[in-house]
């Protein structure tokens, strides 16, 4: 190559241009101007020109070497869920990149922002199968908001900032930048961030006033209202959050949300009706059933929300709030499609509301909080505690109670399964950013590396991973990371010796037919959390609980907590796919279940 | 598109079939794109990741200054398809504007296409005569070959590849649909 003439040409010519910058020095400067604090990464050969100006530059970015590029994306995904900033990952050409496609799906699907710098081969290797060339703009074309391949130093400060840009506005998303060595290398100038003005991607982002007038028109003539809230409302911010509660207790109307919308409204509220879905409380899903007016902000009618469409909310009048056109009319066909930001929205028919003076109707009121009351007298959640054995919905229970009672911000994560669902019924949150799981993509071993991520923002806070035995081996090698940054995040194993969620749905949905779901020869949790420097713990009895969780909360250090819970037990409600919310199986009937239809 | 079998009262975990039988019907889009590498593959992705018809597709630079291209795609699907089709390429960051041309008012569309003949005696003379109908011009000849050069809604073309194939077709070239707005209205 002629790089080391281009070399001697460009010293010819440097003294003149004294702002000349490699293309490396560009990208650490462009992070650092868009507040980057933590990047998660891992190195390799495509971006150790990167690398190179990291180790420059200890003082103004850290980095956070993980073990394994999936957990960068998803710990850039814990910090980002956890702050409402922008993560950041790095990764290398090829393998580095591959690895990281789960994690982006992941925050596609979740809406997270992400900027994940992925390295690759020299421009003039490119295409010629080099070692560890990937397509990696074509392998994460449809996994990313948006994606770029760097085309020249000159470039690249611009791509980097509107790398950013894409990610935070509209609806969030994970942006990859594929930067060739060569480019990594070359001499190149810097360009400050433009204002979001100037940037070419601006999505709509206000409300039309005149839907706001006919969406809280309708909801002052509701009957039956309920709100349906989703992430939308998270990702809008701590505004978004605190306009909602005002609406919702100016209304008086109940209101329940999806997994990830969870925090936005208080959980211990009286109008909460607690998440709903497919696990979701038996108030929650009838209310959704019987409503006269929906009110969605911010969720998108997922199919684990819905049930089977023809008969989801069959009497009702819909609004949908969403930032994405393309969610509007999707899955339902709503009456008042309102494309806007969550907080934006909210503000406007919170002044609609108060300008009007609106008044929900009373006795109508009355009747529907009266239904809503006689549901909640079916006290779905309730199971049968033992004395003997340890029933994962009591170990939540307990760690709620102690969480709650610890002076710190607790932050939970899960993985993917039963644990999650039962977390997500049995934890309460509160406020905002504090729960962070894999929702849309349902992504096992998601937990552990977003509570690094999480922590790593967070230091002083309390912050746990809800986990299941099965879900846990799938990033386990992140334990080392936790250590390595003295990050002491807490596991907290619901350990039932099965794929429970898989067990579940083979015992309700497929004869009882347990194809591959013992997860066999597991691992000893309690040496093995001392193997990677970390503590073990372990309860087998309920009143193991107490000392374990006390233990578990003091310690500071990563930290394993094995609960050994009850091996079959199942997370009801459920609502088996493709069915209408009102044909919701509850734990008392679950005996009655026709297993024959199989 | 699938639709209810037995099969659904089988395995519970399978879902039921959606409740909607609109009508299918063909639509027009024109799609204004920055011109940067990837930016086809990012709309054809699109379709195919979402299960959408795409009938005919064509794209070229049309704004040098603007650095823009213009994609012309006929799709089909029902009316709550095109919507989601159309909300989903507004959605691409790379995606200047979108427009329906077949709901947007009355708009023109033309297709090209080159098409070989191959043939003597009657069948040649034939071919010549059905051209001079369908106004194709012969580009190329030789003692048993012709290429036209037809211009034309897809129907035209379709019919007059039709009509050629007795005739001895050999091959066909088509550009796909070019469409634009009649009148004072650009997109
Ligand atoms: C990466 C990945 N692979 C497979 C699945 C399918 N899956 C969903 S839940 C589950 C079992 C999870 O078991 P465990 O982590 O032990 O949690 P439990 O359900 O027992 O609480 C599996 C295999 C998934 N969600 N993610």
């Amino acid at each position: 190559m002629s790089t080391s003439k281009a070399k001697q040409d460009a010293s010819k010519t440097a003294p003149k241009k004294p702002a000349q910058m490699s293309g490396a020095e560009i990208i650490i400067k462009a992070l650092i101007d868009q507040g980057v604090e933590v990047i998660f990464g891992y190195p390799g050969g495509a971006v150790l020109p990167i690398y190179d100006e990291i180790f420059k530059n200890t003082d103004k970015i850290k980095h956070v070497l993980v073990r394994q590029e999936g957990g960068a994306v998803h710990a850039a995904e814990g910090y980002a869920r956890s702050t409402g900033k922008v993560g950041c990952a790095l990764v290398t050409s090829g393998p580095g990149a591959t690895n990281a496609v789960t994690g982006l799906t992941d925050a596609l699907l979740d809406s997270i922002p992400l900027v994940c710098l992925c390295g690759q081969v020299p421009t003039f290797l490119i295409g010629t199968d080099a070692f560890q060339e990937a397509d990696t703009t074509g392998i994460t074309r449809p996994c990313t908001k948006h994606n770029y391949l760097a085309q020249s130093a000159e470039a690249l400060a611009d791509t980097v900032h509107e790398a950013f840009h894409v990610a935070r506005t509209g609806r969030p998303g994970p942006v990859v930048i594929d930067i060739p060595k060569d480019i990594q290398f070359a001499k190149a100038t810097y360009h400050a961030p433009k204002p979001q003005a100037a940037q070419n991607y601006q999505p709509k982002t206000t409300p039309d006033a005149a839907a706001i007038e006919a969406a809280v028109e309708l909801m002052a003539n509701a009957k039956r209202p309920v709100f349906y809230t989703g992430g939308g409302v998270i990702n809008a911010g701590p505004e978004a959050s605190a306009l909602l509660r005002e609406l919702v207790r100016e209304t008086g109307f109940p209101i329940t949300s999806t997994l990830m919308g969870l925090g936005a409204y208080p959980a211990t509220d009286k109008q909460w009706l607690g998440m709903l879905g497919m696990h979701g409380t038996f108030e929650a899903n009838w209310a959704m059933h019987d409503c006269d007016v929906m009110i969605n902000i911010g969720a998108r009618f997922d199919d684990r929300v819905t049930g089977r469409t023809d008969k989801f909310s069959p009497d009702s009048h819909k609004i949908h709030v969403d930032i994405d056109a393309s969610s509007i009319n999707k899955n339902i066909r709503v009456d008042i499609p309102i494309v806007a930001d969550a907080a934006q929205a909210l503000r406007a028919m919170l002044e609609v509301w108060r300008a009007r003076k609106y008044k929900a109707d009373k006795s109508a009121m009355e009747s529907w909080w009266n239904q809503i009351n006689k549901w909640r007298t079916k006290n779905c959640l309730r199971y049968t505690n033992s004395k003997t054995v340890i029933k994962p919905q009591f170990a939540l229970e307990k760690l709620r109670e102690y969480t709650n009672n610890d002076p710190r911000e607790t932050y939970i994560t899960t993985e993917v399964g039963q644990h999650q669902m039962w977390a997500a019924q049995f934890l309460e949150f509160n406020e905002p950013n504090r729960w962070m799981t894999s929702g849309g993509l349902g992504t096992m071993g998601y937990g552990l590396p977003a509570a690094i991520g999480t922590q790593m923002a967070h230091p002083g806070a309390l912050v746990i991973d809800v986990a299941g035995d099965a879900s846990i081996m799938m990033n386990i090698q992140e334990i080392s990371t936790a250590v390595q940054y003295k990050l002491p995040v807490k596991i907290f194993i619901m350990n039932n010796h099965w794929m429970g969620m898989v067990r579940q749905w083979q015992e309700l949905l497929h004869g009882e037919r347990y194809s591959n779901s013992y997860t066999e020869s597991l691992p000893d949790f309690v040496k093995l959390a001392e193997a990677f420097g970390g503590i073990g713990l372990r309860a087998e009895k309920p009143d193991d609980l107490d000392k374990v969780i006390a233990e578990m909360l003091k310690t500071d250090r990563v930290t394993i907590a094995d609960i050994c819970v009850e091996q079959t037990e199942n997370c009801f409600p459920m609502i088996p796919s493709g069915k209408a919310h009102n044909e919701m199986i509850l734990s008392p009937d679950a005996d009655k279940f026709d297993k024959s239809l199989v | 598109m699938t639709k209810t079998s037995s099969t659904s009262k089988k395995s519970q975990s399978v879902y039921a079939p959606s409740a909607l039988h609109e009508e299918s019907s063909s639509h027009t889009l024109a799609i204004v794109v920055n011109n940067e590498p990837g930016v086809l593959a990012r709309i054809v992705g699109l379709f195919t990741g979402r299960g959408y018809n795409i009938d005919s597709l064509t794209v070229a630079e049309t704004n040098h200054e603007e650095n823009t291209s213009r994609i012309t795609i006929v799709c089909s699907g029902t009316p709550a398809v095109i919507e989601q089709i159309k909300a989903q390429i507004k959605q691409v960051v790379s995606v200047k504007r979108v427009r329906d041309l077949t709901t947007f008012g009355p708009h023109i569309e033309r297709e090209l296409a080159l098409v070989k003949v191959i043939g003597s005696g009657e069948k040649r003379i034939e071919a010549l005569r059905i051209a001079d109908v369908f106004r194709a011009r012969p580009l190329d000849s030789t003692l048993e070959s012709f290429v036209f050069e037809i211009t034309g809604t897809t129907e035209k073309i379709d019919a007059f590849v039709a009509l050629m194939k007795p005739l001895g077709l050999k091959d066909v070239s088509r550009t796909g649909v070019a469409a634009i707005s009649r009148g004072l209205h650009s997109i």
